[in-house]
Parts: structure tokens; C-alpha cells; sequence
């Protein structure tokens, strides 16, 4: 074992987030390092948590480091925030509501910028919760906004999904059709005590009556969540949401689920590892010296199409190592 | 209609005339500047003419002094009764530290107290908290307990003389301390006057000075309000706030519709409880505004304030009694107009500002000293500060004559404008479902956030001029003597505390916090228990504590 | 290889809720291309070197307007340099009379910038400082 390696696995974290920053920087050297760390990942719980910007998915993130706290377990937290498609740069947002457990040694907290390049978000986060799954970290919390198709693949990581929705948005059901019902495992109806959530659990738990399902499947729980400022109450239904999820760890174990949803992220993993050696490098190149731009030119005057084009660079590059 | 048929036609004859001869002189003489707009980005036409008041109606939108909408005034008289209160924010050090400066103020001519105390003080921390580290008695005076307050207060005569105390959280327990302290010195509760600022929905919008969350907060401030009605009657138990929402870098127009939607959402709370009727009440609730450098945006913002206020108390609230619909508020010059550099130049400005206030017919006044950009203010950069409010009282001719500017084109139209641009923003928020909800979803903070960047980059690109920041800066400084308060202080504060905290009678602190406790669970007003605890000297902490406990803590929800 | 990205905290340690800079300086990074988190009012020094390592940023700058500079900067350094992340640049911001200026620099602290200091000039030294890293 390297000593890099060994001061990851021991949770250091000043090694842990330099890595983490090596890999979203996509130095060279990260990559081997990640190869060394590699055998010492997997044992961790990943719990996604996504929904709409203004669900309040920080806030019940930083509930549930708590109620892990209680439980003993270390937790890594995996934050996205969207760049800015204008200078590249982001702000991210989402730490400042887990503040409190800044100086607590079994949390490690850590922002992810989207930035957006070559799709290459969901390697940075499957990378990042590698990294966290080195150190050690018992649970890995992964907070995502939205329902675009990058975040659905970073979402998938997880090896259980919750689903914030809340009341008055507007667009509840609307995405809800737009396929989260088929990727939640747990629902949350935030800031229950708004005019429309009762509503909105009946609509959802309707829908969720009407899906198709065995006796034997799992039908995702809805936990309606108050308000944040009755500390009792919001204690209680964070504590009901941490048990839902543990059930539905347990579920994954028993119904073999859990197997395949491993199987799923592993084939994740090798795909995006692939971009990354072959995809990425190409592009990378075409784009540096100007070939990619040239080859658009001739597939808009239609001088060629751009799958003789990519053959030919594929077959190039197997070849030689080099796309041009 | 404002002006006759008559008028209006000469007047539309007229400008077409000057808009032809405008048009010529610019082909050989263009405008200094692309763009004449107000600090705060509102466009300002080249002339304002009859025209721009044909939908006024004098009766309607101006009337008297004293008489509904109050645009010219609440009082019939206006400055010739009384100029307005020369009220200094100041507070540094200890106790005894701040009477001194307090006590030299009184023999300067200064008519009321204003309090200014340390952060910790502030946020409901004592002095020995290790959040209080390196901050004691730094940025005001450093309270833990009553003896600290009755320290503050040494020979002021507290039957005379107003004081003002800009403390929010943890209002309850500083109003606490001056109701035993004038228990203590034999002045009846009904007898002594004075303000807490106590209005928490600006820090959640913009000062950023929290301890519980938005709900209970109200609460709390509803709670005084009840207990100052009933037992307090000379005291503002509440200043509604847009200082500090304009200092965060919001606009004008903003700093007025958030400040007075903060004030429905207060009335709204207390009438919830269904225990006082609104003229109960009104007349005691007070508000603080900001005097930034634009001369007539701000004297026209304070004129719609006025009349907005009055509208939404006798239309929205059915109040009855006149002065329920009184605008009284106080002003304070703007910090974040003034400049490190060439510090000497911030006397003009607040100068110009305490004009606009003055114009705008403030109650009340805090003028800035010019070291106040730079450390807390020296007694001399004070003293300048005061007489600059004396020399607009009793040399410039002000105070001669009431609302001087009504009826100029400009100004009412203004004023109009600014009322109306107010109502937009009012009524967004009561679609949200209030101020609450709107924090909640941080729709003012990020307008507030928005208008701050725009400024921000418009002085950048000297859009915006700040003379010696971005136009005008020189080498050669003319350096201040800056004011620094000892780490001792901060030291010998702990000791005391300590010290306090070995002589006490712990039960009876522990008896009265537990008893503060039980009301804040069971919804009893928390005013007397207060009162109680403070008196077996609870520290401020200790009090605020059992509020964290029941009520929670809200953290920064960090927006930008 | 691809350029690093420029990561900085804006942190606002003590008791003032003065956060119309650092908001404002939080918002010109990320037009600058930077990423940045910034921590929101009302900390310790404790959270925010342990937020800055945590993150992995360049440079954590420091806002305060409440006088206790000369305590809280000094020790959000200190604490880094315990932590074996003195490469973290700290640089300060606020009202701070030029008569601490020594005592921050001594401290540690590698620039600091007052009111009326301009966006640009700040990102400029933040670009010309940070490059060096790695």
C-alpha cells in the first residue's frame, strides 16, 4: 500500500479532499491512485438525495448527518452545485447548511461543481464517493439538484434514492411523470406543513398504487416532513426518514436487490471509465488542435457524415493512439 | 385633478416648445453623463412639468400637515413645536466607558440616548462565550448582566430622557433589565419612554443578527408588544427597520416596500392573537430609516412612507385612531455612503443626507461622524456630527416652514413613483403569503443581493461615482486619529462576570429560568418572567439560552 | 493537461452580519470562473479551517467588520498551519485600520483589502497569487 493510499484508508482528509481535488482537476497522476484506493472501496451506504433547487435537500441532508451521528456512523457528504455555463465558475451553495458539523471528525463534506465538460460529472462524483468509501465512511450522502440526465447518472450511484418533492411548486407531478417515480426508493413531501401537501401524498400515493408491483416489491414510503422550526417534530420525522431508508437497505439485502444495483453502479463505473480513456483523451485532442471544429465544417457543407468521420477516428486511435 | 385644463394645455404647449429647443442644443452640446439616474438606478427625466401630476389629486394624494395620508407630516405644527430628537448611536467599551461618552453628549446638546452594544451582546452571548472571542465591547458597549446595565445607565435621569437600544434577539431581556433598572432607581414603567429596535424580520432580510428562527422571533416581538402596551405605554417597543436593509445594498424603492411589509406582517401577528384591537397598539409601533446621498430619492421615499403606511392602516387594518396611521421613525445617516479614503469628505455627505431626512420630516436623527467607515467614532469626529444636526436646526432655515418641497413637479411625482413601485413589491410578498414565507424562500434576501452587485459593478465601471474611491483618489492622505478599544476591556468584563456568577443566589436563577421556560412552552407572555430573571441577575446569555432551547436556533442560510 | 480549477472559500468568521461584501466578492469569483463556497455568517474559526481543508480550496478570504480581526485571522491561520495545510493562502478583507496591517501580515495573512479595494484588483491577485500552487 502506498502511503498515499494508507492516509486515505486511515480517513485523512487532508490527502482525501487533495485527491478528490486531483481527480476533478483530472491530473494524471490522480488516475493511479484511484487504481490504488480502488480495492479498498464498496463497503460503504450511499444514499442519493435529489429533487428540485429550493426543496430543502441541504437542510434534511444535514438532518440526516445527524441522525447518523447518533447512530455512530461516519458519514461523507457529496454536494453538487450546477457552474456557471458563462465563466466556468459556481457557487456552491449547500455547505453553509451543514456548517454544524464542520469540526465533527466523522463528517467529511465535500462540493462538487458540475462543470459541465463532456459529460463527465457523474466519473467526478463516482470518483469523490470513492475516494469517501476509502476513508472508511460507513454511510456516503450524495445531494444533487434536479432531474436532468447527468444528475439521474450521478443518482445512480446510490444504492438507495430519495426523492424530495414539496408542496406549492407547481411542478410536482410534472416530474414526477418525468421519471422519478421509476428512480425513487423513498419519497419526502418537505415542508408539509405549506397549503397543498396533503394533496400532493394523495396524488403520489395514488400513482404509486396504480404502478404495477409484485408482493414481494418494494413500494417506495412517503414521509411528509414539517416545518424545520419545530425542532421536536422536525426531529422525529427526520428520524422516521432515516428508518424508512434503513428498511429499504434491509429490502435491498434480502430481496438480492442489493446485487444488482451493485452490478448496475459497477457497469456505470467501467462505462464512464472508458469515456474517460478513450472518449475524453479523442475529444480532448480533436478540440485542442482544432481538428473537431474542421470536421464539423465539412459535415455541415456535407462534404462527409459524421459516422464515416468518427469511424475512421476510432479505428485511428485503437490503432496508433492517436485520433488525428 | 392637481392642475386646471388650462394649465395642463399651456404646460403641454410649453415642453413641446423646450423638447424642440432641447433637441437643437444637443446637436452641438451633448450631456456630460449617458445616463441621470438616482443612487439606487431609478431613470430621472431631464425636466418634470405639470404633466407629470395630472392623475393627482391634491385633496386625495397631499392634503395638510396632520391630516390623512400624512404626506406632509404628522404633526400640525411640523419643527416649529419641536425639532426633531438629536439621537447619537453610541456605545464601546464597558459600561462605565459608554456613560462617560453618553454624559458628554447630554452636556453637548444632544436630546436622546441611542445605545449601541457588542456583538456578542447582540447575539445573546456573554462576554465569556467562547463565540465572543476577540469581540467584546468592540463594535458598542459589552452587557452580561443587570449590574453591567445599571452601570450604563448611572445618573441618567431615566424619567427625562429617551433611550433608544438597537437590540434585537435579545430585546426582551434588555428591555428587561431597563424596566428593573428603573424599578430600582423608583421611576414607575409608566413613566420612562424609550425604543427597542426589536424587529427580527430585517436581520433574517438582511443584518444577519439571529438567534431563533422566523416564527417564534415574531412571537417574541409580540410578546413586548402586549406587555409595553399594557404596562409601558410610553415605549416603542419595536423600530421596523430598512437601515440595515439598505445597507445590505438594497434599493431605495426596496429599502421602503420590504420595511413597511415587515410592519403588516407585525400588525397581522399581534391581531392573530385576537387579544388587542389595532388601535390598541399602532400608535406605538415606530420605524428607522436610512438618509443615503441621493438628496430627493431619499426626501421623497420617507414622503411615500408616510402615506403608504397611513393607506395600509386605516384600508388594510380599519385603524381608526389618527395616530395609528402616524409614520414616526427615526433616521440614521448612511454608513455605506461614507469612504475610508479622504474620510474628511464624509462630513459633506452626511451633511446632505441629514438634510434629506430633515426634508423627508424625520422624528429622530443619528448623524455619522466621519471616522465611522474606519473604527468607532472619537469624541471630536462626534461632536461634529452633532452640531452639524444643531447648525440645520437653528442656522439654515429648515425648520421655518413644513414639508418645504410638496408641490414641486419632481418631488411629488417622485414620491409617486417610489409609492407605487412600493405596492408592487407589497403585494408580490402578500401573493407569497407574507414576509415569512417570502424569507423562507429567500426572495427578499436575493433581491437585496441583485440590486448590491449591480451597484457594486456600476462603481466599477464609474457608472457610479464615489469622489476619492473611483473619481478624485489621491496619494496624500489627511489621516484620522482612529479609536481602539483595549483586548483589556474584553479581560476585565470576563472578570466581572465571573465574579457575578460566584455571588448570585443560583437557585433563584435556576427558579426563574425554569419559570421562563414553562411560559415560553405554554405561549404566557415572557416580558414579566423576564423581568424576574434579570433581577436575580440571569445573564443575558443564560435567558437566551432557554430561548435557543424551546424555540430553536436559525443558521444563515448563506444566500448570495 | 487540463488547467486547474481556481477553488476559494469566502468566509465570514465572529458575530457581524456584515455580509454585504463577502456575498458580494462570492458572486464576482464565480464570474470570474472560480468555485466557491461560501460559509455564510456567524463562525468560528474552528468551522472554517475545517470547511477549508475539507473543500480543498486555494484561498479562504476573510471578511469582518467588527474589530476582531486581530484575534480571528490570526487564528483561522493557525489552525491550518496545525492542520499541515499552511499552502491554504489567507487573505483578509474589512475595516481594518492600516495599523494592523503589520500585525495580520506577521500572522500570516498574505493580503488585505479594505473598502473601496475594486473587484478586479482582487481577482487579479488571487489569479497572479494562486497559479503557483500545486
Amino acid at each position: 500500500m502506498t502511503q498515499n493510499t494508507q492516509k486515505i484508508c486511515a480517513g485523512d482528509v487532508r490527502s482525501a479532499s487533495r485527491l478528490i481535488r486531483d481527480l476533478e482537476d483530472r491530473r494524471p497522476e490522480a488516475r493511479l491512485r484511484l487504481r490504488q484506493i480502488f480495492p479498498h472501496t464498496g463497503r460503504s451506504f450511499i444514499i442519493g438525495i435529489t429533487g428540485s433547487p429550493g426543496a430543502g435537500k441541504s437542510t434534511l441532508t444535514d438532518a440526516l448527518i445527524g441522525e447518523l451521528r447518533k447512530q455512530q456512523k461516519t458519514v461523507g457528504v457529496l454536494a453538487v452545485d450546477p457552474s456557471s455555463p458563462f465563466s466556468g465558475g459556481a457557487l456552491l451553495g449547500d455547505r453553509v447548511r451543514m456548517l454544524r458539523h464542520a469540526e465533527d471528525e466523522g463528517v467529511f463534506i465535500r462540493s462538487l461543481a458540475t462543470r459541465g465538460a463532456l459529460g463527465g460529472l457523474a466519473r467526478a462524483a463516482g470518483d469523490a464517493i470513492h475516494v469517501m468509501e476509502a476513508m472508511g465512511k460507513d454511510v456516503i450522502l450524495v445531494e444533487t439538484v434536479g432531474i436532468g440526465q447527468q444528475e439521474l447518472d450521478i443518482i445512480h450511484h446510490a444504492h438507495s434514492i430519495i426523492v424530495v418533492l414539496v408542496p406549492g411548486m407547481g411542478d410536482e407531478i410534472q416530474t414526477m411523470k418525468a421519471g422519478v417515480m421509476e428512480i425513487a426508493d423513498v419519497f419526502v413531501i418537505n415542508k408539509a406543513d405549506r397549503p397543498g401537501a396533503r394533496q400532493l401524498r394523495t396524488e403520489l400515493a395514488s400513482l404509486l398504487n396504480v404502478s404495477p408491483h409484485g408482493p414481494q416489491d418494494w413500494i417506495p414510503p412517503i414521509v411528509s416532513i414539517g416545518n424545520l422550526y419545530e425542532p421536536e417534530n422536525f426531529a422525529k420525522k427526520t428520524a422516521e426518514l432515516m428508518d424508512a431508508v434503513a428498511k429499504h437497505h434491509a429490502h435491498l439485502v434480502v430481496s438480492g436487490q442489493l446485487a444488482e444495483r451493485t452490478e448496475r453502479k459497477a457497469v456505470m463505473e467501467i462505462t464512464d471509465a472508458l469515456r474517460a480513456c478513450i472518449l475524453e483523451p479523442v475529444l480532448e485532442r480533436l478540440i485542442a488542435d482544432g481538428e473537431l471544429k474542421k470536421i464539423a465544417k465539412r459535415i455541415q457543407s456535407r462534404e462527409t457524415d459524421p459516422f464515416t468521420e468518427a469511424e475512421a477516428i476510432a479505428r485511428r486511435f485503437l490503432k496508433t493512439g492517436e485520433p488525428s | 385633478m392637481y392642475f386646471s385644463d388650462e394649465t395642463q394645455k399651456a404646460s403641454r404647449k410649453l415642453t413641446e416648445q423646450w423638447q424642440a429647443n432641447v433637441q437643437n442644443t444637443l446637436k452641438t452640446n451633448t450631456d456630460w453623463k449617458n445616463r441621470f439616474s438616482t443612487v439606487s438606478d431609478l431613470d430621472i427625466k431631464r425636466l418634470y412639468t405639470p404633466e407629470d401630476l395630472q392623475n393627482t389629486d391634491f385633496a386625495r394624494d397631499i392634503g395638510a400637515p396632520g391630516e390623512f395620508p400624512y404626506l406632509r407630516g404628522n404633526q400640525v405644527t411640523g419643527y416649529r413645536g419641536q425639532p426633531w430628537t438629536f439621537r447619537m448611536f453610541s456605545g464601546m467599551g464597558s459600561a462605565e466607558d459608554t456613560n462617560a461618552r453618553w454624559h458628554l453628549l447630554l452636556r453637548e446638546g444632544q436630546t436622546g440616548l441611542s445605545t449601541a452594544f457588542d456583538f456578542p451582546t447582540l447575539m445573546g452571548y456573554d462576554s465569556d462565550s467562547p463565540k465572543a472571542l476577540g469581540e467584546v465591547g468592540k463594535c458598542g458597549v459589552a452587557i452580561d448582566t443587570l449590574e453591567d446595565f445599571l452601570a450604563l445607565i448611572d445618573d441618567i435621569p431615566l424619567d427625562r430622557v429617551t433611550t433608544s437600544m438597537t437590540i434585537n434577539p435579545p430585546a426582551t431581556v434588555l428591555w428587561a433589565m431597563y424596566c428593573a433598572a428603573a424599578e430600582i432607581k423608583g421611576v414607575p414603567l409608566n413613566q420612562i419612554g424609550g425604543t427597542i429596535q426589536n424587529d427580527m424580520l430585517k436581520e433574517f432580510i438582511a443584518q444577519k443578527t439571529f438567534m431563533c428562527p422566523p416564527e417564534p422571533s415574531v412571537r417574541l416581538i409580540s410578546d413586548t408588544v402586549e406587555f409595553g402596551a399594557k404596562y409601558v405605554p410610553r415605549w416603542n417597543p419595536i423600530s421596523i427597520s430598512g437601515y440595515h436593509i439598505r445597507e445590505a445594498g438594497a434599493t431605495a424603492v426596496q429599502e421602503l416596500a420590504f420595511t413597511l411589509r415587515d410592519g403588516i406582517e407585525y400588525v397581522e401577528d399581534i391581531l392573530r392573537r385576537k387579544k388587542m384591537s389595532v388601535d390598541d397598539f399602532a400608535p406605538r409601533l415606530s420605524f428607522f430609516f436610512n438618509a443615503h446621498i441621493d438628496l430627493f430619492e431619499e426626501i421623497c421615499k420617507l414622503r411615500a412612507a408616510r402615506r403608504i403606511w397611513a393607506k395600509v392602516m386605516r384600508d388594510r387594518f380599519g385603524a381608526k385612531n389618527p395616530r395609528s396611521l402616524w409614520m414616526r421613525f427615526h433616521v440614521q445617516t448612511a454608513g455605506c455612503s461614507l469612504t475610508a479614503q479622504q474620510p474628511y469628505n464624509n462630513v459633506v455627505r452626511t451633511t446632505i443626507e441629514a438634510l434629506a431626512a430633515v426634508l423627508g420630516g424625520t422624528q429622530s436623527l443619528h448623524t455619522n461622524s466621519l471616522d465611522e467607515v474606519l473604527c468607532l467614532p472619537s469624541e471630536h469626529a462626534v461632536e461634529i456630527a452633532l452640531r452639524t444636526q444643531q447648525i440645520l436646526a437653528e442656522e439654515t432655515g429648515v425648520v421655518n416652514t413644513i414639508d418645504p418641497l410638496a408641490g414641486s413637479y419632481f418631488v411629488e411625482s417622485l414620491t409617486n413613483e417610489m409609492e407605487a413601485k412600493a405596492w408592487e413589491y407589497i403585494e408580490k410578498i402578500d401573493a407569497m403569503g407574507g414576509m415569512v414565507a417570502a424569507i423562507e424562500r429567500g426572495y427578499p434576501q436575493m433581491e437585496i443581493a441583485d440590486a448590491a452587485y449591480t451597484f457594486q459593478r456600476q462603481i466599477e465601471a464609474k457608472e457610479k461615482i464615489m469622489v476619492g474611491v473611483n473619481k478624485y483618489a489621491t496619494e496624500a492622505q489627511h489621516p484620522v486619529p482612529l479609536v481602539e478599544i483595549d483586548e483589556k476591556v474584553g479581560e476585565e468584563q470576563i472578570r466581572r462576570l465571573k465574579d457575578l456568577r460566584r455571588r448570585r443566589d443560583s437557585r433563584a436563577v435556576s427558579q426563574s429560568l425554569a419559570d421562563l421556560r414553562a411560559a415560553c412552552k405554554n405561549g404566557a407572555n415572557v416580558m414579566p418572567h423576564c423581568i424576574t430573571a434579570v433581577k436575580n441577575l440571569a445573564t443575558e446569555q443564560e435567558i437566551c439560552d432557554v430561548y435557543r432551547e424551546v424555540y430553536g436556533e436559525y443558521r444563515d442560510p448563506g444566500l448570495y | 493537461m487540463p488547467e486547474r480549477k481556481i477553488r476559494v472559500m469566502v468566509a465570514k468568521p465572529g458575530l457581524d452580519g456584515h455580509d454585504r461584501g463577502a456575498r458580494i466578492l462570492a458572486r464576482c469569483f464565480r464570474d470570474a470562473g472560480f468555485e466557491v463556497i461560501y460559509t455564510g455568517c456567524h463562525q468560528t474559526p474552528e468551522q472554517v479551517a475545517a470547511a477549508a481543508i475539507q473543500e480543498d480550496v486555494d484561498l479562504v478570504g476573510l471578511s469582518c467588520l467588527s474589530g476582531a480581526h486581530r484575534i480571528l485571522f490570526p487564528r483561522v491561520v493557525e489552525l491550518l498551519r496545525e492542520k499541515n495545510a499552511s499552502d491554504i493562502t489567507v487573505i483578509g478583507g474589512g475595516i481594518i485600520p492600516e495599523q494592523d496591517f503589520q500585525m495580520l501580515y506577521d500572522a500570516g495573512i498574505q493580503a488585505i483589502f479594505t473598502p473601496g479595494a475594486s473587484l478586479d484588483s482582487i481577482v487579479d491577485w488571487i489569479r497572479t497569487h494562486i497559479q503557483a500552487r500545486n
